[in-house]
């Protein structure tokens, strides 16, 4: 049995069983990241003494007959969410150091789930980016070809998952930050509905699309983390006060009757034909399971991706103007003044990728800019979220691909900003309607994995997990692993 | 084309200091995003109302009651420079 390849569902029934502990977990997963993760670079920091007596602590309660949803389990999170009392770097070189005085409401909820925190993983420089190249410490390797990015930004979460690193883990998803680098990495990873899961002491990036939300080995791992994470938080005034529903209960009551909305305009030129074949024989799964294929029209999805790189900028640069060398993060040691050191610090504290954020978003909202960049795109979002309200009411979920290719290789995009948007082109959408998507396994091409997206209505975060499942019941695409070797209990 | 100085105005807003390299960069990549985003120019929008958020609450209010705070000590563990129980800064006026 290996250990570190345990889902969530298993290893909660060999514990509760007696088969096995959570320091057993716990240790075998922390002697395969000690072997394998010099190579990888999925963990910024991996916090191993607490997680070990996280994992005696979980022991002891499941031995006086307590029970929690995630008593004992081993996950990692994204650098990106507060943790108290251990580093938080969002991938940045300007918050070294930062120890946070408190957690996150993720965290929090975890802790009190009984959650094993294993370590915080990498992420591009406050989680701007698709590949991790632009982390302020690493590029992460893609345990399926380690000269290719793992995606981002939350591809230290995927790279964990994928090389048997942690059995679950969290990530934020702004612009497909979870979904793609879940695809390349060949992994679940899913966004839940904007406002769904707390935003609390997540480091902000674009606030009115940013999300927390699951890596998992499947759906059902998928719906029990989500479970645990969701809810209304006073903390966070965007939260949704909508409750929420048992995710695991209807998990199983396949498609039959469903409609599974094909957007036409997700499946033209710029898709590797590779890729669509994948997620054509995806959706014959579903059809001969039950479902009816219908096909939909969003006229505006070609218009999400400059929406996005309007909007999300102008987010960032309002967000990112707290990083001003006083309250925590680095200060530049030579400044002569107030002002010479909030420039210094910011230029040396921050990246390229996030300085070029800053200005693309600041020049949108200047004086006479605003109305022809930032104004014209919150519009367009109007009409980009209308596409989704209608569409989502001729079916009960969209099927899409994740991303137009498979992993690129690390370094392909360096010179070329615009060539690495063009990436997340079929998971931006998603954030400017506040929808709820999806991204599992469906194939691989040439030995690199493939993910099929599936987009749901706001806050029915059940009827995607649902579709999800009825796929993972009769394929074998979420267990295929990279090859790497394999490590013994110690 | 963003010119040289329209960059350099940008960077002032956002209180960042640019090499010149970083100058012509930015300047030659911020005008090819700039000049994909024109596309958006293609739709009329002009009965489009805007959308800055899709939750759609408003003026989320709570009852005025003190609870559980961060000590200073906690609140200023981070400070680059401390003096006391303040944050210490640059001078700001002369």
């Amino acid at each position: 049995m290996k250990l570190y390849d345990l889902t969530i569902h298993e290893a909660l029934t060999l514990m509760a069983q007696g088969e096995t502990t959570s320091v057993a977990i716990t240790q075998a997963l922390l002697d395969r990241i000690a072997a394998l993760d010099g190579q990888i670079g999925a963990y910024l920091r991996v916090t191993g003494d607490l997680a070990l007596a996280q994992a005696k602590e979980a022991d002891a309660r499941r031995s006086r007959g307590e029970t929690a949803p995630l008593l004992g389990i081993p996950l990692a999170l994204k650098d990106i969410i507060c943790t108290k009392g251990i580093e938080t770097t969002a991938g940045s070189r300007i918050l070294q150091g930062f120890i946070p005085p408190y957690d996150a409401t993720v965290v929090r909820r975890l802790r009190a789930a009984g959650a094993v925190i294993l370590g915080k993983t990498n992420t591009d420089e406050f989680a701007m980016g698709s590949s991790t190249e632009n982390s302020g410490y690493w590029t992460t390797h893609n345990p399926w070809d380690p000269t290719r990015v793992p995606g981002g930004s939350s591809g230290g979460s995927a790279a964990a998952m994928a090389a048997g690193l942690c059995l679950g883990a969290l990530g934020s998803d702004t612009g497909g930050s979870i979904r793609q680098p879940a695809a390349y990495c060949g992994v679940v990873g899913f966004r839940p509905t904007y406002g769904r899961v707390s935003r609390y002491g997540l480091i902000a990036f674009a606030s009115s699309l940013d999300q927390i939300g699951p890596f998992a080995r499947d759906v059902i791992d998928a719906a029990l983390l989500t479970q645990v994470i969701a809810g209304h938080d006073p903390r966070d005034s965007t939260s949704a006060t909508e409750p929420v529903p048992d995710l695991c209960a209807g998990l199983k009551q396949g498609v039959r009757g469903m409609r599974l909305g094909v957007p036409r305009e997700y499946y033209l030129e710029g898709l590797d034909p590779g890729i669509e074949r994948a997620v054509r024989a995806a959706l014959d799964v579903w059809r001969d399971l039950g479902a009816e294929l219908v096909e939909v029209s969003m006229p505006h999805t070609a218009y999400a991706l400059p929406t996005y790189y309007l909007l999300a900028p102008a987010e960032a640069s309002a967000n990112l103007a707290r990083f001003d060398g006083i309250r925590y993060g680095y200060a530049h040691p030579e400044a002569t003044d107030i002002w010479d050191a909030f420039r210094r610090t910011r230029a040396e504290g921050f990246g390229a990728e996030v300085k070029r954020r800053i200005m693309l978003g600041t020049y949108a909202l200047s004086a006479g800019y605003y109305d022809a960049y930032y104004l014209k795109a919150q519009k367009v979002r109007t009409l980009i979220k209308q596409d989704y309200d209608e569409a989502l009411q001729q079916c009960d979920a969209l099927v899409t691909p994740t991303t137009p290719n498979t992993a690129f290789q690390i370094g392909q995009h360096a010179d070329d900003p615009l060539q690495m948007y063009l990436e997340d082109i079929y998971t931006l959408p998603l954030n400017l309607a506040g929808v709820c998507g999806i991204s599992i396994p469906c194939g691989l091409l040439d030995g690199l994995p493939v993910g099929v997206q599936l987009q749901g209505r706001a806050y029915d975060e059940a009827t995607v997990l649902r579709v999800a499942q009825a796929y993972q019941e009769v394929t074998s695409w979420h267990k295929v692993r990279p090859s790497l070797p394999d490590t013994p209990a110690s | 084309m963003l010119t040289r100085e329209t960059v350099l105005h940008i960077a002032e807003l956002a209180k960042l200091e640019l090499s010149e390299r970083e100058t012509e960069l930015y300047a030659e990549q911020l005008s090819a995003i700039l000049e994909y985003a024109e596309r958006l120019n293609a739709l009329d929008t002009a009965s489009i109302p805007p959308t800055a958020q899709t939750i759609y609450q408003r003026n989320v209010l709570r009852d005025d009651e003190p609870g559980p705070s961060l000590s200073p000590d906690q609140a200023l563990a981070n400070a680059p420079q401390r003096d006391g129980d303040l944050f210490r800064v640059q001078q700001i006026l002369e």
